[in-house]
């Protein structure tokens, strides 16, 4: 009876003193089903890659990281819905969403309750409201478009640009960084064609396309619909040079697209392609593990968990507060986190800054044409 | 001139797949009194029928045949023996709230099983591109057509030309008599059944390598079929077939000539007109009912 007892008061102990299991528990909040499920499921894909390397690797602190999914359906009400959820299910931090639709009205509720938020979306307006709680895990728009604007200008000497753009936060970002840009490199706009979100028939828009007298075609779609764009203007043989940002030429777009995704071209902030050898064996292992090509979500997802786990052991402690503090003005090295793939730092307003690639789509293939340097 | 031809041309393609899965609402309505919003997701699931044949190894001919196959027993037998047979006899607003029910199953099944991504599907036609009159015109396109117009064509003549085509009709306009003459009136629902899915299979293996195949395509697909099937006359194939070719047209026209903005707003527009000044449809025929 008493070795019983004793048996009993030392299991207790034991688990008394034990730490916390999960003490890290993240909400990955992420379109998986709608419009945005593409980019979504990637996001989402990276995000659990990295977290259950981590894990695999003592975790963060020495606790294992807990994560918690929330479809967003790609409806920026349903996502505000859904990071309330989280926060009230005790995240420490969120990662997500990637539609800018969507982001610009969830991170008002993060930045309410004080959770850091890795958000993989692109419109400008995301860091420029002033959220300290906020990060990107890839370029905004404005960051990235000037950059390629710039490639248009002094390597294809481009001088008229018809600008094809869907009508969503995340295109009409992307399209007034662009027109900016053209203000700044004497582009002459000869049309400017608005999209609708989730658009199925492009004919119509490519046959407006084709009317026009430009050097080159900027479009600034969301994956599925460059897929669409892209075909249909295979289909109608246009031969004019096509130039987006990273969703013309991301590897779901050449999936889907096929033949017609080659001569696409564009800026990209991380490509699998890219010579870089901690990306590479990225993709491999992300590759065998879900059986597909990730596209530069799921590298945002991935980098994403590394941050947070970096940072986290940084600060010392799960505190959402001292993550989002720690955050702003922090640069991170390959050297002291190799999951962030490539040397990285963040400004005061959550925004990224990197070497990035502009690079062409030949035989289904991204082919780097230059290394950007960062802005 | 060149891009008004190029505009018809693509309007008339995709309107007449449009009117393959609008001609199939009408031949449910009309043997069944079967309003099927799970037309949409009719239309969408063949394409991953044909993926998961390629996938099984078949090249893409027999994997079209293969789901074929698969969509007459589910999409045709099943459909009117699970569904429509057990909530008929309750009327046809439960039948409605069936029909969105299993339209929703559908979608979140191939969700679940297939993937939230769109998946690329293989173009059944080359990818060549032919000059006319200053516009480029792609085989695709003129294949759709072509498939699409023979589709609803065969069905014509099979209905109004063959002893069983007007057994059916038959069947649909007045059950009871055809019986006392003889018909087999639930084999002849069970044939438009059947036709409906072969329709839709077709309508499928042709509009997925434009709108790339993905579980969400029907919600787009079923509400336009739906609103061609309405303003060319819900009683009339050929109702519907004009139905889905206006539609396709004024959609590429109001893209180009209008405002791309409000382009979906023109199908609905027209909709509203029709049912304000012909309620019928541009081609249907009135019918009494007692209520």
């Amino acid at each position: 009876m008493i070795r019983t007892l004793t048996a009993t008061a030392a299991t207790a102990l034991t688990l008394a003193a034990m730490p916390a299991q999960a003490e890290l528990k993240i909400g990955s909040i992420i379109e998986l089903s709608g419009p945005g499920a593409a980019a979504g499921t990637n996001f989402r894909d990276g995000v659990r890659m990295g977290f259950e390397e981590i894990n695999a690797a003592g975790g963060v602190l020495g606790e294992p990281v807990a994560i918690t999914e929330y479809d967003s359906q790609t409806d920026p009400q349903v996502s505000r819905a859904m990071v309330q959820k989280a926060i009230d299910d005790g995240v420490v931090a969120i990662t997500g969403t990637v539609f800018s639709s969507s982001t610009v009205v969830n991170m008002l509720v993060a930045k309410q309750a004080g959770i850091p938020q890795f958000t993989g979306s692109e419109a400008p307006s995301i860091t420029a409201m002033n959220n300290p709680y906020i990060f990107r895990t890839a370029f905004g728009s404005q960051k990235g478009v000037p950059k390629m604007a710039r490639y248009m200008a002094e390597e294809m000497g481009v001088k008229k640009v018809a600008v094809v753009w869907a009508n969503t936060e995340f295109g009409k970002g992307g399209h007034e960084s662009f027109l900016k840009e053209a203000g700044n490199y004497g582009f002459e706009i000869v049309a400017d064609l608005p999209t609708e979100q989730a658009q199925t028939d492009f004919s119509a828009d490519v046959v407006k396309l084709k009317g026009i007298q430009a050097d080159a075609a900027f479009v600034y779609l969301t994956e599925e619909e460059s897929a669409r764009f892209l075909r249909e203007a295979r289909k109608q043989g246009v031969t004019l040079p096509l130039v987006g940002e990273t969703t013309l030429i991301g590897h779901k777009v050449i999936e889907l697209a096929g033949d017609a995704a080659n001569g696409a071209m564009g800026h990209v902030g991380l490509t699998p392609d890219a010579n870089i050898p901690a990306m590479t064996e990225m993709v491999e292992r992300f590759k065998a593990k879900f059986n597909y090509t990730p596209d530069h979500n799921a590298i945002k997802g991935y980098t994403a968990a590394h941050t947070l786990k970096c940072v986290t052991e940084m600060v010392g402690e799960a505190d959402s507060q001292a993550i989002a503090d720690k955050m702003h003005g922090l640069t991170l090295t390959v050297a002291e986190c190799p999951g962030v793939l490539m040397d990285v730092s963040w400004d005061e307003t959550g925004e990224m800054s990197r070497e990035s690639f502009f690079v062409e789509v030949q035989d289904g293939k991204q082919v780097v044409k230059a290394i950007l340097p960062p802005n | 001139m060149a891009e008004l031809i190029q505009i018809l041309i693509s309007g008339l393609a995709a309107g007449s797949i449009y009117a393959l899965a609008a001609v199939g609402f009408t031949l449910l309505w009309q043997a069944s009194q079967t309003i099927n919003f799970a037309q949409g997701e009719f239309v969408m699931l063949p394409a991953f029928f044909v993926l998961v044949g390629m996938g099984l190894g078949l090249p893409m001919w027999p994997a079209i045949g293969f789901s074929l196959l698969l969509s007459l027993l589910i999409l045709g037998v099943a459909f009117k023996k699970l569904v429509v047979e057990p909530m008929l006899p309750h009327g046809t607003l439960p039948l409605v709230i069936a029909t969105i029910a299993l339209g929703l199953l559908m979608k979140e099944s191939v969700k679940e099983f297939y993937g939230a991504t769109a998946q690329p599907f293989p173009a059944i036609f080359p990818q060549k591109v032919y000059h006319f009159a200053g516009a480029s015109v792609s085989a695709q396109d003129i294949g759709n057509l072509i498939v699409s117009m023979l589709a609803i064509g065969g069905l014509q003549l099979f209905l109004n030309r063959t002893r069983t085509g007007r057994c059916m009709q038959a069947s649909a306009q007045n059950p009871a008599v055809a019986e006392i003459l003889g018909v087999d009136v639930k084999r002849m629902v069970m044939y438009t059944f059947l036709i409906n899915a072969a329709l839709a299979t077709i309508a499928s293996v042709l509009i997925s390598p434009i709108y790339l195949a993905k579980f969400s395509n029907g919600e787009t697909l079923g509400l336009v079929a739906f609103i061609a099937a309405i303003v060319g006359g819900f009683n009339q194939i050929r109702g519907a077939l004009v139905g889905g070719l206006l539609i396709g047209v004024i959609d590429n026209l109001s893209a180009v000539y209008v405002s791309a903005e409000y382009r979906s707003a023109m199908p609905l527009i027209l909709l509203i007109a029709i049912i304000l000044l012909r309620p019928q449809g541009l081609l249907g025929t009135k019918e009494g009912r007692a209520v």
